[in-house]
């Protein structure tokens, strides 16, 4: 009925640039010979990769609150479960190298007198079976919470409200030593991923180009959900929930749908995030980590997907950028780009840019106004 | 008039209550609709229609009371969606259309077709839809105005916009709640044409206003007035009840 053209131009302009990164970064970073101009750093090839995490997590974010109006606050719990699930892979990996020396328990564990491993980190020395989890605890999670929060009909800013204090509750409980996850410090002194080692340039890159993939796939999915009937139903829910009821529809099951699906996304997010990053802790629970990712995909522009993923790039490179050159101005001009944005780029910097395009072309036939004898006389039409 | 026996009647409500905080909205509202018939359903503000219509989608539950569809379907055991499975369409006073959408792309959303969310996110849309949404789209005035967004249809357009997706659902029985509130007079009119088209195979309920529209529909009109039934007969008829004049002029 409507546009099943899934990409669109700047997807697939998206999907390019995203594929030829991943061929040419690592090139560079590894073929090249340091001092030549081609060349990146391996610090430049790390802060990109992380950045393309937060544009996954923006991505998955925009699913939800562009296309199904949403708004999550605590986006970033399910992109902290998905780290801390490919973390307790990379403590594993540690083996008997820690500090302490023991061949079964993390360093941590050891610390705090335990003798055996408890059963949440039972098969995380599998590789396979941590980037299943970094999917699936997200997933479990949304899909029961949202599932009740859902059914019971909270929505607008009750439901903000308590997935922010979902994120936060994790926090609290991330924090504390009995969870088993690390308490405070989290999980870091990561040796070896895969058999590689973490830091060297080799595994750098690849962690790169894995990260543009998974992005790519994102979007790919994410295309492809919104741009089905589906997608079309949750737009409906967005923009007139108790008339998509009225159809028939069972919104609760639509929005726990792909409530999940995001939530699998930001997971996913997360596992590439903490090998880059080399660390994870309950710190990236914070409320505040959800609420800049919001800001990202308000300023990249809601709705549009390529937009939330450019929204984050930018406004962390901005970041990186402010926090080196003005550190104590940061988070002023963090919430002046907000309210600017949000006063004057309603649909973020991709809604500007169609609207200057559209200024420059005519619009297709069949949507130019209809003159208005044309509305009030309306031609019968013989069935 | 023939007294229909509740198996035959599409809609069967009787002695409905419902009460809000104290506020009593309905008083032991009876009222039934046989199949393929069309009511009007006039009231002064305050009366119950809006509550009335609540409680036949499953939006309200009744405190007390019957409401059976089909002769035998429980509707204050089912919810919106189930009711809307079960065939009846709802119109909101306010034209509620999917603004950002396509006009084609609103019927289509509402097109009678599987609803699960795992159906329309894997599944095709059958062969036939495009000429089903193409038939609501000509029936309803629409066709030249099928790709434009429905947010920038004019209000009587949305109104029929809104008409149409309801026929899309193919349900058994309509209910329109003021669809010709805020209508140019040509559109009234335009309206009234299609709700009699509508009419001849669906059962139809229009909760309105405008006493002239409702005149034009020539169907048999109930009024209400607190919460119950106050009268039931040809618009002449109840238009002459002292009782019926004593609400509409006595406030």
């Amino acid at each position: 009925m409507q546009n099943h053209r899934t990409f669109g131009p700047r997807g697939l302009v998206f999907l390019a640039v995203l594929l030829a990164a991943a061929a040419l970064v690592p090139a560079s970073s590894l073929l090249t010979p340091a001092g030549s101009a081609l060349h990146l750093s391996t610090y430049a090839v790390t802060l990109v990769g992380k950045y393309l995490c937060y544009a996954l997590l923006a991505l998955s974010l925009d699913l939800v609150w562009g296309y199904c109006g949403i708004l999550c606050l605590g986006q970033g719990a399910f992109f902290a479960l998905g780290g801390y699930a490919m973390g307790m892979y990379l403590m594993r990996q540690i083996g008997a190298r820690g500090s302490y020396a023991n061949p079964d328990l993390p360093d941590f564990m050891v610390f705090l007198n335990y003798h055996s491993l408890p059963w949440t980190w039972w098969g995380f020395s599998s590789f396979p079976y941590a980037v299943l989890m970094a999917l699936a605890v997200p997933g479990a999670l949304a899909l029961v919470f949202g599932y009740f929060a859902f059914r019971s009909r909270v929505t607008g800013v009750y439901l903000s409200i308590i997935t922010q204090a979902l994120t936060y509750a994790l926090l609290l409980a991330f924090f504390r030593n009995e969870m088993g996850f690390g308490g405070n410090n989290g999980l870091t002194d990561f040796k070896d991923i895969l058999g590689h080692d973490v830091r060297s340039d080799g595994t750098r890159a690849a962690l790169f180009a894995t990260s543009c993939v998974a992005l790519a796939l994102g979007y790919v999915v994410a295309a492809a959900v919104t741009g089905s009937k589906f997608g079309q139903v949750t737009v409906a829910i967005r923009d007139a929930e108790s008339r998509v009821r009225f159809l028939g529809y069972r919104v609760e099951h639509y929005k726990t749908l792909v409530f999940t699906l995001s939530a699998m996304m930001a997971g996913m997010a997360g596992a590439l995030y903490v090998p880059q990053v080399g660390i994870i802790n309950p710190g990236e629970f914070a409320p505040a980590n959800s609420i800049e990712a919001v800001i990202w995909v308000a300023v990249g522009g809601r709705g549009t997907l390529v937009g939330a993923a450019l929204g984050a790039v930018l406004v962390n490179w901005g970041k990186t950028y402010f926090t080196g050159a003005f550190p104590e101005y940061w988070l002023f001009l963090l919430g002046g780009l907000f309210v600017l944005v949000t006063l004057f780029l309603p649909q973020g910097i991709l809604g500007l840019v169609d609207r200057l395009t559209a200024r420059r072309r005519p619009g297709p036939p069949a949507e130019r106004p209809v003159a208005p004898e044309e509305q009030v006389l309306p031609r019968p039409v013989a069935e | 008039m023939t007294d229909p026996v509740l198996t035959s009647s599409l809609l069967y409500l009787d002695d409905v209550r419902v009460s809000f905080d104290g506020y009593k909205a309905l008083r032991g509202l009876s009222l039934v609709l046989a199949p393929n018939e069309m009511r009007a359903i006039i009231g002064p503000n305050g009366a119950g229609k809006t509550t009335m219509m609540d409680v036949i989608t499953g939006k309200t539950r009744p405190d007390e009371g019957t409401v059976f569809f089909g002769g035998s379907v429980d509707l204050t055991k089912r919810d919106e969606a189930e009711i809307a499975e079960l065939g009846i369409g709802r119109k909101f006073q306010k034209p509620t259309v999917f603004e950002n959408h396509s006009v084609d792309t609103n019927v289509a959303l509402a097109l009678k077709a599987p609803r699960g969310a795992f159906a329309t996110l894997f599944g095709r849309a059958a062969r036939d839809a495009r000429e089903k949404v193409d038939g609501i789209l000509r029936r309803i005035r629409l066709w030249d105005h099928r790709a434009r967004r429905a947010g920038d249809l004019s209000h009587g357009q949305k109104q029929w916009l809104e008409i149409g997706m309801l026929l899309a659902q193919d349900p058994k029985l309509l209910l329109v709640d003021e669809p010709v509130a805020g209508m140019t007079d040509s559109e009234t009119a335009t309206t009234a044409e299609l709700l009699r088209e509508i009419a001849r195979d669906h059962a139809v309920v229009v909760v309105e206003h405008d006493m002239a529209f409702v005149r034009d529909l020539g169907v048999k009109v109930t009024v209400l007035h607190e919460g119950a039934v106050l009268a039931e007969g040809p618009l002449d008829r109840v238009s002459a009840d002292p009782r019926v004049v004593e609400v509409y002029l006595g406030r």
